[in-house]
């Protein structure tokens, strides 16, 4: 008898087995995504937008209704829709190339509004569509297509720190965390937060989720462990940043 | 109920960018995203105004790129949804007007030309006539409405509405500065008591019922895997874009039966040439008038049956021949020489018409 997996009820079934690399943390991120939609029983109200960059293979991954944008401009599409439908539930799906350099201005911006959307951010370190080029987010020394003898910091700078970047922005009710595929279930909390705070209005929502890409970082399993969980969380700290203030009980 | 913006029919005498935020409210358009540049501001000076006693929206966005996507986002919510831009910004405004060329989302922008390239002026001209028919990496698979005169913004304003959501391609009003900011009388209207009907938007995301249970989800892409799959795509809109070309290609024809010149221009150098073209029948010369108001699709028929009568075509336009490209392939196959008449970025009156046909 053939074991079933168990996936989140809002995934599409008929799409399955998704179209990620072996490996990669996105499916994890989705994992955890779909599982608050579920949690929340909000499937009938998402909309979901995702960028160009491996998050456009999320197009046809859940049974909610999804658009797949340009890089780095799934931002303002939400934005446009959110606005035109307040009563729909817009998520915003990106890596660190469309979220933190080409969409920068997008993100900013709707953080400053406190757009009443929620962004989802994938933070594996570099490109991972276009060949495993530098990224927004690649670490100092880290060697990438576009950075061969290694990110000189010197000539390129320090790694984007988004979810601080957007704390520093947005206004009381925003909500930003930093998550990782490394614990699923504390990124599925924060994404469940992320989407709640979107329910109760109160303000922009953001999560980075750190990932693993052994397709370009040219790891095997353990390594590619080891470079999340060790390299990359002692630039970019895991928890939440800003947290919506509670009301007086 | 929201109170409508216009009942019966009301004489105003008004610039023309207020006369374009009048029109988005006669064609009940329920939100603008927008951007500021000159010289399209005071379509949204006027539309913040007046939006909100209507029951209408507007969002202030970061840049043309962002007011191009939300615009996007908009339509794709089921809304009649429009911006308006100009130069530089029309630039910017290309990218998502690609996107919706792919997503078949139809939206509409107005455009009031400036000067070009670059920042150029904030004042007028015609130089982005190939920008708005052809913008995009792509086959230009929208439709261009330039016009001529305050009664037209409004006109063709609501009616871009109607047809972009008819036929699902995004849709342009291509003004000017000149447009823009000049005051002229018009009429104002509501145009369902006119029996023009008015688009019916319909939601492209975010229908009602549970996905995948009650209802197909939808998903919607511009990204394609394979150069088939992209090719049969693009041919089926095609197909659909010359089927619809009959059905909303316009142009305005005059004295071209006996013609020997006939003079060709568009958008508010059509207004001289009209004028030129008086005087010089007065004068007795043989002149005629063609002017395409559709620029995309391109009125090729009518004026592959005007040309081969006339010995001389004139084209006239504020641009170094983006319109004359045009009217070069519309006329492909026919010998009847063009000369051009080309002020890039300048105004072009009558006087200098009559002048530059008669010596």
């Amino acid at each position: 008898m053939a074991i079933v997996p168990n996936m989140p009820r809002s995934w599409r079934v008929e799409t399955k087995p998704h179209k990620f690399c072996p490996g990669c943390g996105h499916g994890l991120v989705l994992k955890a995504l779909g599982e608050a939609i579920d949690e929340l029983d909000i499937q009938d109200r998402v909309v979901f937008g995702c960028d160009i960059g491996c998050s456009l293979l999320a197009w046809d991954f859940f049974n909610v209704d999804i658009v797949q944008t340009h890089h780095g401009r799934t931002t303002p599409v939400m934005t446009g829709i959110k606005r035109a439908r307040p009563d729909r539930i817009c998520i915003a799906y990106m890596g660190d190339g469309g979220g933190y350099a080409i969409g920068s201005q997008h993100l900013v911006n709707a953080a400053t509004r406190n757009e009443k959307i929620t962004a989802i951010l994938v933070n594996n370190c570099n490109y991972g569509m276009t060949g495993g080029q530098m990224a927004p987010t690649t670490l100092p020394e880290m060697k990438t297509e576009t950075t061969p003898y290694g990110r000189d910091v010197e000539e390129t700078g320090y790694p984007t720190q988004g979810p601080e970047m957007v704390a520093a922005i947005a206004r009381e009710g925003a909500y930003t965390a930093r998550g990782t595929v490394a614990n699923v279930r504390q990124l599925k909390n924060y994404l469940k937060k992320a989407l709640q705070n979107q329910l109760e209005e109160k303000g922009f929502s953001f999560v980075e989720a750190l990932s693993g890409c052994p397709t370009n970082w040219s790891t095997n399993a353990k390594a590619t462990w080891a470079f999340l969980e060790e390299n990359m969380t002692k630039y970019f700290k895991v928890g939440e940043v800003k947290v919506p203030v509670k009301e007086e009980e | 109920m929201v109170e409508k913006a216009i009942t019966g029919e009301k004489r105003a005498f008004m610039t023309g960018n207020e006369a374009v935020a009048w029109a988005a409210l006669a064609a009940e358009a329920e939100i603008m995203y927008g951007y500021p540049i000159t010289p399209q501001n005071e379509i949204m000076h006027y539309w913040t105004r007046l939006a909100p006693k209507y029951g209408r929206k507007f969002l202030q966005t970061e840049d043309e790129i962002s007011a191009g996507f939300t615009t996007c986002g908009g339509v794709l919510a089921g809304k009649r949804a429009f911006t308006a831009t100009a130069g530089p910004g029309n630039i910017l405004m290309q990218e998502a007007m690609s996107m919706a060329e792919m997503l078949r989302i139809p939206t509409v922008v107005v455009v009031q030309q400036r000067g070009g390239p670059s920042t150029a002026t904030v004042i007028y001209s015609q130089q982005e006539t190939t920008l708005t028919c052809f913008g995009g990496n792509g086959e230009g698979l929208r439709i261009v409405y330039s016009t001529s005169s305050h009664q037209e913004l409004f006109d063709y304003t609501i009616k871009a509405f109607q047809i972009a959501w008819k036929y699902r391609f995004p849709t342009f009003v291509l003004g000017d500065g000149y447009q823009a900011k000049m005051r002229e009388s018009l009429y104002l209207y509501n145009p369902e008591e006119k029996g023009i009907p008015l688009a019916e938007p319909y939601p492209f995301l975010g229908q009602e019922g549970r996905p995948g249970v009650e209802r197909e989800p939808s998903h919607l892409r511009n990204t394609y895997n394979t150069e088939e799959e992209l090719y049969q795509i693009i041919s089926r809109y095609v197909e659909d874009y010359e089927r619809m070309t009959p059905e909303v290609v316009e142009y305005q024809a005059s004295d071209f039966e006996d013609a020997e010149i006939v003079l060709i221009a568009h958008g508010i150098v059509s207004r001289a040439a009209r004028a030129a073209v008086k005087a010089l029948r007065s004068e007795g010369l043989k002149v005629g008038y063609f002017r395409p108001i559709t620029l995309r699709p391109f009125p090729v028929g009518k004026l592959r049956e005007i040309a081969p009568k006339a010995k001389k075509l004139v084209v006239a336009e504020s641009a170094q021949g983006q319109l004359f490209k045009l009217v070069q392939e519309a006329l492909y196959g026919e010998t009847v020489p063009l000369e051009p008449y080309f002020k890039p970025g300048l105004g072009i009156t009558s006087e200098e018409l009559v002048e530059f046909i008669m010596f």
